[in-house]
This record gives structure tokens, C-alpha cells and sequence, in this order.
């Protein structure tokens, strides 16, 4: 069974200027789709990646699992508790089930608190017991019992991020929601700190939603990996036929433009085009202008996500024969 | 052998500070050949772009060059005036930072900054000036170059302006260009399309590219040799496939192995233990013995070992392959 299942997820913000500027201006209300229907699900103990360029939705779909942001449309259900539901009692007992590593270091420790307090909060927030608890932590990613007394300004970035997912291991939850949890660490302390995230998920038996940037990064951590463009999930399979088999057309040119260290002098032809306006998306297949091999129907009909081989796949053309994909 | 276009002889930089004096560029050496793109790579704080500034005379007070020299085509810059050297940048030396925003004036259309800087540094007039900004623009890539000559930066999107900042480090015909950083605020599809651009416009012209940058992936697909910065010291430089593929530097080991490499799969990551040091609390000896795991007790010895003592190419009195 999932533990975590989204159908139809949706999510619009409204960018209009404010209200009298609009109506001096006569400017109409401006609505960009962050997430538009996507879907998709993730078993227990697996690690799901979400990847894509800025603005594809991986953060604000993170946001929307761990409640940071209400969804606009679509069900979100983990556990078995649909998280827009009724049932207040439920949805507060699995949301300490959840918790979230975020890519600032920096940002996302108070710099006020010791971090013996920063990592207790999550269950001292909810009245748990805290004795011992964070030089348990502190011990299990590699930091030092002592170090709970101290601030976080004496912590180097990736010790700090290793103090972050200390804090989000604290109240045992099944579910981490990393967003870009090593795109502010340099190489060398970023393979620390997914190492200490592949252990601790063995260890404790959990499931990460892994949301990042970069595709090497998340082919060496993810089971399956789901791939957003412009807030619609274009692509979802296993690293093995994702990186070997690319189907969808935009997967196949993120792959291509990637820069790889065993690719020495490698001469490609750069991508051509640039993410659209997300206010303004292509009709039809958001991709379709930058498609090279669309055609009239992807200017029109919205691809859904439908099963090619083991893959899930959103391009009219994927599968079909001779197409080549 | 021809004249190298830039040549970096033992260059140190130093910064006086309260509790002694630090030096983030240490003895650091390279020659740079017309048309080649050198990539330097470092975790932070190992002294890249450090290198970089020195170069162009650009270092922020108090941190100064205390020694080594600077060579740009024969003759020797880091000893110019300010004056003097601010007819170089611009007009010999092009500049790309990390930030394509605060690299253009806000306030002016890009083609009037291209114009203006053509015409300080080219004996070209100012009608001369504008349409030759409108062909930089052209060879970089903007569609619709002679209307989007009078844009604003904030017009553009992010890769659009890191090709206007392209244009404007070349717009007047440099023989090196220090690129700090091109593309990290980029996504991956433009970061692939301002590589290919900066590597095909470097070729035509035969530019010289100092490559900053901390991505292996860029470093692997765009230069042609790498220097590899451990605090402040170059560890090792060579022809980027031999660096990269028979690391001679533990250091260089480490960081290529804790690459998450397609072929490995889901093996563990090689991790290098503990932290780069502090500039003021370096190890005596080789910077990188209290981290590596071939250590022994010839790297305390000071002086640490420079490229030159070694093999040439990496600063390791034992360097990985040589050894037993």
C-alpha cells in the first residue's frame, strides 16, 4: 500500500498587482499554476524524487505534503487520512508523521536557540518527552552530544544540515520531505550528507520525498523519480529506465543538457528555448514549443499521464510505433 | 612555444586581520594559452575566485598581492595603477560573474551599456558603437537583437542576461575572460546553452577562459585543462580528462569519488572526512594530510609540497598511482 497518494493536485497563486492599481490600470487578475493536476504515488520505505528546473512545482508540491500550503484542487492522503478532510484528529496525529529537511542551512535554524533546543522542538511542541533526546540525535548524524549547548553559527553548512535532519528525525516520523537538501553544500560535504540520509532511511525505515534539481543527484538516491514540467508531471519511472530509456521529450533534453564529469569535451547541441511564462503556459502540451518532435495535436490536446512499458508518460506521441520514443 | 596570454607566477594574496595575516592564494602558478578554456575548481572558500580577482586587479581591501607576478601577454599587471589597470579590464580582460542582475546597470538599456563600452575602449564612433552592440547581441544569441537593443535588464529572463553580460565582457575584442561562476544561478538547460555558447565564441576568437566554477560536470564539458584549488593552494592541474579520470591529488580523488557518478549506481559515496580548514588555522605541511587517508608523516613537514617538487601536476609528495 502508499503511504503518501496525490490525485489531481493543483495549486494556482494569484499574481495580480493590488486591487486599486488594477483598477487605475484596468489590468486584468493574473493567476499562475504552480502544480496542475498531478498525481502520482509513494510506497513506504521509498524514496521518491521529484526533479525540474525552477518553476516546474517540485517545492510548492513538498509545501502542500508536509501543509505548509492548502492545496487549490486535489487530494492529498497520507496514511490513509486525506489531509483536506474533515477529520481534525486524524490529520494532526499524521502530520507529526511528516517532516521536512529544507535546502538553506542557514535559513531554516533560529539563529536564538541552542541546537539542543532547535531539535527537541518538534516533540516539545506537542508536550513529548525531550530528555536525552537531542545528544541522541546529535550522535546518530554524526555530531557530538555536546554540541545540543551550542548555536547554530558555530556549525560549518553541512553540519548544520546534518542538524536539520537531526530536528527532522525527532519526533520518529515515516515521511521526510528533503527540498534540495545538499544544493547549498559543496560536493565533498553533500556526499556526506546523502550517505547520512541513505543510512538513517535503512536505519529507521523511512520514506522520503526527495526533491532536487539535480538529475545525478537523484539518480543515486531515488527508487522512482517523477519529472515536472511547468507544474505538470511529465515523466515517472525507475532511475534505470528514466536515465537509460528517457521517453518524454522534455526528460530527453534535460538529460542531454546535464553536465556530466564522464562526458570530457563532450560537443552537444544546447537545448533550444527557455521555460515559458507560467501565467500564460502553452496551450495543449506545455512543452509543445520546445518540443522537436511536435506536432499539430500537442498544440492542442493536454497529454495526460498514461502507462508506456513501465513508465508513466505524458506526450501524445511516447509508445506509439515507429515514433521512435 | 608561443607567449602565453596570461601567466600567474607564484601568486600570493594576503589579508591582515586582527589575529594574523591570511593568505587565501598561496604560491598559485599557471600559464594560459590563446583559445584555452583553464577550469578551476574548489569547494568555497579554497580561494577561486580569490585567484580570479587578483588577476584583474580586483581584490576588495585590505586583501592585497604580496608577492608573485601577474603576466598578461608579456607584460606585467599586478604592479599597474588603478588607473591603468582599468583601461585593461574591459578592453583585455572581460569579466562574467555568477549574477547576470548586478553585473548590468538597472537603470540603463542594454544596448547603451554596450555602447558605452565599445566606444571607451575601441577608437570607434558613437553610431559605430550602437551597431556594433547590436551584433554582439547578435552573435550571443538574442532574437531580435536590433529592437531589444533598447531593453532593460530586468526585460530579460535570467539566461537571456547572462548573454547580454556575455556580450558585453566580449564586446571589445579581449585575449582573456574570467568567468566566475557563469552559470551556477542557472537552470540546466540554460546552463547548457551558455557553455556551448561561451566555448563556440571562445574558439572563434581565440580568447583565452578562466573557468570558475565548483560544478565538475561544466569543468568536464568545457575546459580544456583544470586546476583543482585545496585552501588556497593549487593540489593539482593538468588536461582535464587526465585529471578527472586518474586523479593524482588524494584531494582531487576524493572530490571526483564523491561525485555521484551514473555508473556507480547506488553504491555508498566516496566521502572526504572532516572540513576544509580555516585560512587562519592551516595544518602545517600539506593543507589537505589531516584529511587524507594516505597521510604520513613527510606531509607535516613544511613546507607542504608544491607542483613543482612533485610530479608537476599534483601538489602530493605521494600521489595517487605513484605509490607502491
Amino acid at each position: 500500500m502508499s503511504l503518501v497518494s496525490v490525485r489531481g493536485l493543483t495549486r494556482v497563486f494569484d499574481v495580480s498587482k493590488p486591487w486599486l492599481n488594477r483598477m487605475i490600470e484596468r489590468l486584468p487578475k493574473r493567476i499562475l499554476t504552480a502544480v496542475s493536476e498531478v498525481s502520482f504515488d509513494i510506497r513506504a520505505r521509498e524514496v521518491y524524487a521529484l526533479v525540474g528546473e525552477s518553476g516546474s512545482g517540485k517545492s510548492t508540491i513538498g509545501k502542500i505534503l508536509v501543509g505548509l500550503l492548502p492545496p487549490s484542487a486535489g487530494k492529498v492522503t497520507i496514511a490513509g487520512v486525506d489531509l483536506s478532510g474533515g477529520d481534525r484528529a486524524a490529520i494532526d496525529a499524521v502530520r507529526s508523521d511528516i517532516q521536512m529537511i529544507f535546502q538553506d542551512p542557514y535559513a531554516s535554524l533560529n539563529p536564538r536557540w541552542r541546537v539542543g533546543d532547535i531539535i527537541a522542538e518538534p516533540v516539545a511542541a506537542r508536550g513529548g518527552d525531550t530528555r536525552g533526546l537531542a545528544a541522541r540525535l546529535l550522535q546518530q548524524v554524526g555530531l557530538a552530544a555536546e554540541d545540543a549547548q551550542k548555536f547554530p553559527h558555530e556549525f560549518s553548512g553541512g553540519q548544520r544540515q546534518r542538524i536539520g535532519v537531526a530536528r527532522a528525525l525527532a519526533s520518529e516520523p515515516k515521511l521526510i520531505v528533503c527540498d534540495e537538501p545538499t544544493s547549498a553544500l559543496d560536493v565533498s560535504v553533500q556526499a556526506q550528507v546523502l550517505n547520512l540520509m541513505s543510512d538513517l532511511k535503512d536505519e529507521f525505515g523511512l520514506t522520503y520525498l526527495f526533491i532536487s534539481h539535480d538529475l545525478t543527484v537523484v539518480r543515486h538516491m531515488a527508487d522512482r523519480i517523477g519529472v515536472l514540467y511547468l507544474g505538470r508531471l511529465v515523466e515517472e519511472a525507475d532511475p534505470a529506465s528514466l536515465f537509460e530509456t528517457p521517453r518524454h521529450p522534455y526528460t530527453q533534453m534535460l538529460l542531454a543538457a546535464a553536465p556530466r564529469m564522464d562526458m570530457i569535451g563532450r560537443e552537444v547541441a544546447p537545448p533550444q528555448g527557455e521555460i515559458p511564462d507560467p501565467i500564460n503556459p502553452p496551450t495543449g502540451c506545455a512543452f509543445h514549443p520546445r518540443c522537436p518532435i511536435a506536432v499539430a495535436r500537442c498544440s492542442v490536446d493536454r497529454p495526460v499521464l498514461r502507462e508506456v512499458g513501465i513508465s508513466r508518460v505524458a506526450c501524445h506521441l511516447a509508445g506509439g510505433s515507429g515514433s521512435g520514443i | 612555444m608561443t607567449q602565453p596570454v596570461l601567466s600567474v607566477r607564484d601568486l600570493v594574496v594576503e589579508i591582515p586581520t586582527r589575529a594574523g595575516v591570511l593568505r587565501p592564494v598561496d604560491k598559485v602558478s599557471y600559464d594560459l594559452a590563446a583559445g584555452e578554456i583553464l577550469g578551476v575548481v574548489g569547494e568555497s572558500g579554497a580561494g577561486k575566485s580569490m585567484t580570479g580577482n587578483a588577476v584583474i586587479g580586483l581584490l576588495d581591501r585590505p586583501a592585497r598581492i604580496t608577492g608573485g607576478e601577474v603576466i598578461l601577454q608579456g607584460e606585467r599587471i599586478d604592479t599597474l595603477s588603478d588607473a591603468r589597470m582599468r583601461r585593461i579590464r574591459g578592453r583585455r580582460i572581460g569579466m562574467i560573474f555568477q549574477d547576470p542582475l548586478t553585473s548590468l546597470n538597472p537603470l540603463l538599456p542594454i544596448g547603451a551599456q554596450l555602447a558605452e563600452t565599445i566606444a571607451e575602449h575601441l577608437p570607434v564612433g558613437r553610431a559605430e558603437a550602437r551597431a556594433r552592440a547590436v551584433r554582439a547581441l547578435e552573435e550571443v544569441g538574442i532574437p531580435a537583437a536590433a529592437e531589444r537593443v533598447n531593453s532593460y535588464p530586468h526585460e530579460f529572463s535570467g539566461g537571456m542576461r547572462q548573454r547580454v553580460v556575455i556580450a558585453l565582457a566580449l564586446c571589445a575584442e579581449p585575449v582573456l575572460v574570467i568567468a566566475d561562476e557563469p552559470t551556477t544561478a542557472l537552470d540546466v538547460s540554460v546552463q547548457a546553452q551558455i557553455i556551448a555558447l561561451l566555448k563556440r565564441l571562445c574558439r572563434e576568437r581565440g580568447t583565452a577562459v578562466i573557468l570558475v566554477t565548483h560544478d565538475m560536470g561544466v569543468i568536464a564539458e568545457a575546459a580544456d585543462r583544470v586546476a583543482v584549488m585545496y585552501a588556497g593552494r593549487l593540489a593539482e592541474l593538468g588536461p582535464v580528462a587526465e585529471v578527472l579520470q586518474r586523479p593524482r591529488h588524494p584531494y582531487t580523488e576524493g572530490l571526483v569519488g564523491s561525485m555521484p557518478m551514473a555508473a556507480a549506481g547506488r553504491a555508498r559515496l566516496h566521502q572526504i572526512p572532516g572540513a576544509m580548514p580555516r585560512l587562519g588555522q592551516l595544518p602545517p605541511g600539506c593543507a589537505f594530510h589531516p584529511r587524507c587517508r594516505y597521510a604520513r608523516a613527510e606531509c607535516q613537514r613544511d613546507p607542504g609540497p608544491t607542483r613543482a617538487d612533485c610530479d608537476g601536476r599534483a601538489a602530493c609528495w605521494f600521489p595517487v598511482g605513484a605509490r607502491a
